[in-house]
């Protein structure tokens, strides 16, 4: 078991505008693309952030060596909940899931 | 064929002279930049201010003004001022006709307005986007500002004036750079991807603080240049790019359609840059435009008490539970307020600040923030109620029986007001007969 940081080169969390959130897994190689690809369920991602899979797109982009899960924002980006304005703080979310 | 420079990703952000320079030599048929974006939240829609100081604004923009001067092309700036408000797009076009005025230089300028009426936004028909919040009539119509964003269409009518210097109201990112090369008759599915790529500058290549790069637009595809002494291209930096703040990297919804750039195939040219083909534009049957709106949510005061007392810091958030319970009851006691018409909320800084519920870590921390925020419908009530959290954040008791203890305080007075805090309340289109529609032009020669 590793964690998904040791794995990959970046994870990276962005706005994609206030009501969406992207996140960016550079994972650098093949071989860490393979890994996080079989490795990393989109129910283990949802499960995160509460919610449920069907609320997440996900793109294994072979070509780039990354995977991206898009999901509406856990709360409007600026609403009087939010904590993150730019929602690069999710990313550790992912960063530190252990996978196999 | 089309060549369009970037200076930078954004008015405001500063870029690399020299690499500026270099892409004026090379005779770009326009100079397009950004000014704006929702990524700092909606204070700026909201209020219709920039976040960028004008000094930098005024600097920046005097750089790009003289480099139009020694290119002889137009200049176009989309999303003026942060948010592209009429009074964002004034402010600039102020800042302009300083500018002018210091060179002794003369200018036909365009102004392209975004801003909607609120109350006639209120009365036309919206289809929602996916995750957009549920709005009522009465909820568009207290927004402060409403914009719309413009696409390539509305860019080329202020181009057809003839205007050397362009000052657009919110497009989208894209619209500023794809409207010349479409109106060339360059490929429409290569203009609006290069345009893509393009827009944070030189974010798309090996060195984003270089800031500026070309994209030379044609019938078949377009190629990207960065013009910063070590940057290069490479077809992973380029295609990488639409990743970027994209909830889907393949599909970009814009007025009038949409790109899809699956089939898309990148080449490297020559070891800096890159040649990108395939990227399809697929129009749509009907005309629409995004909005954006912002209203009022509250006002807002803040406070923040520090604990670094071992057996606090360990018990934080039992301490800020029962703070709130003791603060509500109070609020109503000297207050009589309704609790269901302002919020407190205290946020432990060093626990779970960023995360919230979502946080699986267990806390390590030495010494923990509490930050302590009201929102109520006046200031003068948020104020009130911080000021009697105030005796709680300094003295609140664990236990029963133990001696008073007291917490850090940063400031005197331990309360901040913060003013009106916004919220975004719009991710929606309309629908337009003609582009024009919702847009005004206003064209002055200086």
């Amino acid at each position: 078991m590793s964690n998904l940081s040791q794995i990959v080169q970046k994870v990276r969390s962005k706005n994609a505008g206030p009501f969406w959130l992207t996140i960016d897994i550079f994972c650098g190689t093949p071989e860490a693309y393979a890994q996080i690809v079989d490795g990393l369920s989109t129910q283990r991602v949802a499960a995160l952030f509460k919610t449920n899979a069907d609320d997440l797109k996900r793109f294994d982009i072979a070509d780039l060596n990354v995977v991206k899960f898009s999901l509406p924002r856990p709360t409007i980006q600026g609403a009087r909940d939010d904590r993150d304005m730019h929602g690069a703080g999710w990313a550790p979310l992912v960063a530190e899931l252990e996978i196999n | 064929m089309t060549k369009v420079l970037i200076p930078s990703g954004a008015l405001g952000l500063g870029y690399d002279k020299a690499a500026l320079a270099r892409g004026i030599a090379l005779g770009p048929d326009l100079i397009a930049i950004d000014g704006g974006s929702t990524d700092s939240g909606p204070s700026y829609l909201g209020r219709g201010v920039s976040k960028y100081a004008r000094e930098s604004t005024k600097a920046e923009w005097q750089n790009l003004i003289e480099a139009r001067i020694a290119a002889n092309c137009p200049l176009v700036i989309g999303t003026a001022g942060t948010c592209g408000t009429d009074s964002t797009v004034d402010w600039l076009y102020e800042i302009t006709l300083e500018i002018l005025s210091d060179l002794g230089a003369s200018a036909k300028i365009a102004r392209l307005y975004s801003e909607q009426d609120p109350s006639q936004i209120a009365r036309t028909t919206l289809t929602p986007l996916s995750a957009a919040p549920n709005v009522d009539a009465q909820t568009v119509e207290r927004c402060t500002h409403i914009v719309a964003l413009a696409g390539a269409e509305q860019i080329n009518a202020a181009l057809n004036t003839g205007a050397d210097i362009i000052i657009a109201g919110r497009t989208t990112d894209t619209a500023i750079i794809a409207a010349l090369p479409l109106a060339n008759g360059d490929h429409a599915g290569g203009a609006w991807h290069g345009a893509k790529i393009g827009e944070c500058g030189a974010l798309c290549t090996t060195a984003p603080q270089s800031g500026t790069i070309m994209v030379e637009f044609d019938a078949t595809g377009f190629n990207i240049t960065p013009m910063g002494d070590d940057a290069t291209a490479t077809p992973h930096t380029v295609s990488a790019h639409m990743l970027y703040e994209n909830s889907d990297p393949f599909i970009l919804y814009e007025p009038g359609g949409h790109l899809d750039v699956t089939a898309t195939r990148y080449t490297d040219v020559d070891g800096c840059t890159v040649r990108a083909e395939g990227s399809v534009w697929v129009p749509s049957d009907t005309y629409t435009v995004k909005l954006e709106g912002a209203r009022i949510t509250g006002y807002q005061t803040i406070a923040m008490a520090l604990l670094r007392d071992a057996h606090y810091v360990a018990n934080a958030q039992d301490w800020c539970d029962d703070i709130i319970k003791h603060h509500a009851a109070k609020a109503a006691d000297r207050m009589g307020l309704d609790p269901n018409t302002w919020h407190a909320e205290l946020r432990v800084i060093g626990q779970n600040a960023v995360l919230g519920d979502l946080e699986n870590k267990p806390p390590t921390a030495t010494e923990l923030g509490v930050l302590a925020i009201i929102t109520a419908p006046d200031q003068q009530t948020a104020s009130t109620l911080a000021k009697l959290m105030n005796p709680y954040l300094l003295h609140h008791q664990l236990t029963r029986g133990e001696e008073m203890p007291t917490f850090a305080f940063p400031f005197s007075p331990a309360e901040i007001d913060r003013g009106a805090a916004y919220e975004f309340v719009l991710h929606h289109v309309m629908e337009l007969a003609d582009p024009m529609d919702a847009f005004r032009l206003e064209v002055t020669d200086v």
